[in-house]
């Protein structure tokens, strides 16, 4: 493994905003010309799931499947018994949260070929509400045996794992945000299922982020750099399996981890590090998540803001972390 | 396995089956008895007449699937699949052990030829609508068979994937309800009514049969109006007693979900070598 960290994009001076459904949907169109055994299917949310550029370029290879999530699920399982590869969509608070269990004993059981697509997951769906934002869906899906779960730090990087998802045998769970981020990683920036990235060196504190938290951890290594404390920042893309080398080697180098993640704070990417490091290298931890409650709506900032998500949350709870890490008592 | 039997041959066929679930059943210590003697006919009729496959070549591309939604009634699985040829019959007395092939509820390929997992109700026929979409996207033209249970149309999934194979007109899958009229509270239509049930499923655009599905000549002659009909899947009601054979169990709900132990087992296979007699009677009729 490189110690160095890997080159990114310049995300502080020229920002392009861009959100990871929109890789996935560009991923999908790829990927399917290259396989034709690509299928899509979705729940009457073809567009904002971003299936919509596959079902124009290949309408016979798009299936509809209406307002009928657990239909979805099985369906996919259906195709995949017929040697598809199924990348079945829909907003994550339905798929994989309403059909858990379609995806638990039809596809996960049966170790089949599904790729699920959770789409608008998160906070950051905004306006919508709490019954939109799913915020479990990392929790439930990380508890699935034979189940890959992949969180794209950008579109970039939703891009690469939609390609390497049809590549790749096994049923597999993909998270999508709506919202617009910078684009952090580069054209040449390696996609492995199950290895951590190394995005930034550092030698206080390690900030581990998932999704669109990691630019929120990268911006906080930023501030904490004013402060003289030199934070690493590693990107998780994917849950399950973990990259445990990489998270072992960051306890026992900066004895201090901070995980941001924009899910609640049970079993989430937090809970994920928190198990490998009292496993294998037991260091102070802290969990930048939703508190354990529901959120509302309002603008997708200030709900980040409201419920703790922010860059300024991750410094905070580096600061603290470093601080227990040199207390000799419980801090 | 294509070749034409006679009915008297799909008969003994049945016998056999039922033979072996009572067997494995016992051994087994648990499980259920009703449902899988009630299906013994529409699996001899499948898998010894209708469906086109190969127990030497289990993962050949050109089979008809079956598809098996009420997961709790794989003991006939089971059973049918032995007596094909799929697996030794002595294996059917290791149902539901440690260690065993023979999950309790079906699990996907736990022996070669088993095409699906299923167990928690109203999975199967979305996963059968998924196969026969993706066989008729591949212009494979084989077909999928879905076995299902009158209790599990409760669940509503079954009519999102109903509602899916009807729109998209799936001529190539046929479901095979055992309208056995019983579930673990009591009797269906007082748990909760499915009736009208023809006309709900025509309503969703299906061609539906109405069957006898104990009578074999029957069951083989709507798996063949179904295969002739285009542009519609086909659903076949098949109306059976629970627990068929044996006559202390039959149509009560208690049998649904126990086995027997050795003395009723013994009593029950008693029955059922004279069961011979009664179909051939049927033949004849």
């Amino acid at each position: 493994m490189s110690d160095q960290p890997l080159k990114l994009n310049d995300y502080q001076r020229q920002p392009e905003l861009t959100s990871t459904r929109d890789g996935f949907g560009r991923g999908l169109v790829d990927t399917a010309k290259a396989d034709d055994r690509v299928v899509g299917l979705c729940a009457d949310l073809t567009e904002s799931v971003r299936f919509q550029w596959f079902k124009e370029a290949f309408p016979e290879r798009f299936i509809e499947v209406g307002i009928a999530e657990q239909n979805l699920m099985g369906l996919a399982a259906g195709l995949a018994l017929a040697g598809r590869v199924p990348f079945a969509g829909s907003y994550a608070a339905f798929s994989p949260c309403r059909n858990f269990d379609q995806l638990r004993v039809s596809v996960c059981y049966s170790n089949l070929n599904v790729k699920a697509v959770g789409g608008h997951a998160g906070l950051t769906v905004g306006p919508d509400g709490a019954t939109h934002q799913a915020l479990e869906d990392i929790a439930i899906t990380r508890a699935l045996p034979n189940l890959t779960v992949i969180v794209p730090c950008d579109d970039r990087q939703a891009y690469r794992a939609t390609l390497t998802m049809a590549q790749e045998k096994g049923p597999m769970y993909l998270r999508l945000s709506r919202e617009k981020t910078p684009r952090l990683t580069g054209p040449h920036t390696p996609f492995e299922l199950g290895r951590g990235q190394l995005f930034r060196a550092g030698g206080d504190v390690t900030l581990v982020g998932t999704g669109i938290m990691t630019v929120a951890a990268l911006r906080a290594a930023d501030e904490l750099a004013k402060l003289s404390i030199s934070a690493r920042v590693i990107n998780i893309h994917t849950i399950k399996p973990i990259d445990q080398q990489l998270i072992t080697q960051a306890a026992r180098e900066t004895g201090a981890l901070v995980t941001a993640e924009e899910h609640q704070l049970h079993g989430g990417l937090g809970g994920a590090v928190a198990e490998v490091l009292a496993e294998r290298w037991p260091v102070p931890l802290e969990r930048v998540a939703v508190q354990d409650t529901f959120g509302e709506s309002g603008p997708a900032q200030e709900l980040l803001k409201k419920y703790g998500l922010t860059s300024q949350d991750i410094v905070k709870a580096a600061q603290k972390v470093i601080k227990r890490k040199n207390s000799k008592s419980e801090v | 396995m294509s070749a034409a039997r006679s009915i008297k041959e799909l008969a003994q066929k049945a016998q056999a089956i039922r033979q072996s679930i009572i067997t494995s059943l016992v051994e087994a210590g648990s499980g259920h008895t009703a449902g899988p003697l009630g299906m013994a006919d529409v699996f001899a009729a499948l898998y010894f007449q209708v469906m086109n496959h190969d127990p030497d070549k289990p993962d050949w591309d050109g089979r008809d699937r079956l598809i098996l939604s009420n997961g709790h009634i794989c003991p006939v699985l089971y059973a049918a699949m032995a007596e094909a040829g799929y697996f030794p019959k002595k294996e059917l007395g290791t149902l539901r052990q440690i260690n065993s092939r023979l999950q309790g509820h079906p699990h996907y390929w736990s022996v070669p030829g088993v095409e699906n997992t299923s167990g928690p109700l109203g999975q199967g026929l979305s996963q059968a609508c998924g196969l026969a979409y993706g066989l008729r996207l591949s212009n494979n033209r084989a077909r999928v068979y879905a076995i299902m249970g009158d209790g599990e149309q409760q669940e509503g999934q079954n009519w999102e994937a109903y509602w899916f194979a009807g729109v998209n007109r799936l001529s190539n899958l046929t479901a095979l309800i055992d309208r056995n009229n019983i579930q673990i509270d009591g009797y269906t239509e007082d748990v909760l009514p499915l009736q009208p049930f023809r006309h709900k499923l025509e309503a969703f655009r299906w061609n539906v049969l109405d069957i006898d599905g104990h009578n074999l000549g029957a069951i083989v002659d709507a798996c063949y109006q179904a295969q002739a009909t285009q542009q519609q899947p086909t659903a076949i009601i098949c109306n059976t007693i629970p627990g068929q054979g044996v006559e202390f169990m039959e149509n009560l709900p208690v049998w649904h979900g126990q086995p027997p132990d050795k003395d009723q087992a013994r009593e029950a296979l008693r029955q059922l070598r004279t069961l011979g007699g009664r179909l051939d009677c049927r033949e004849l009729s």
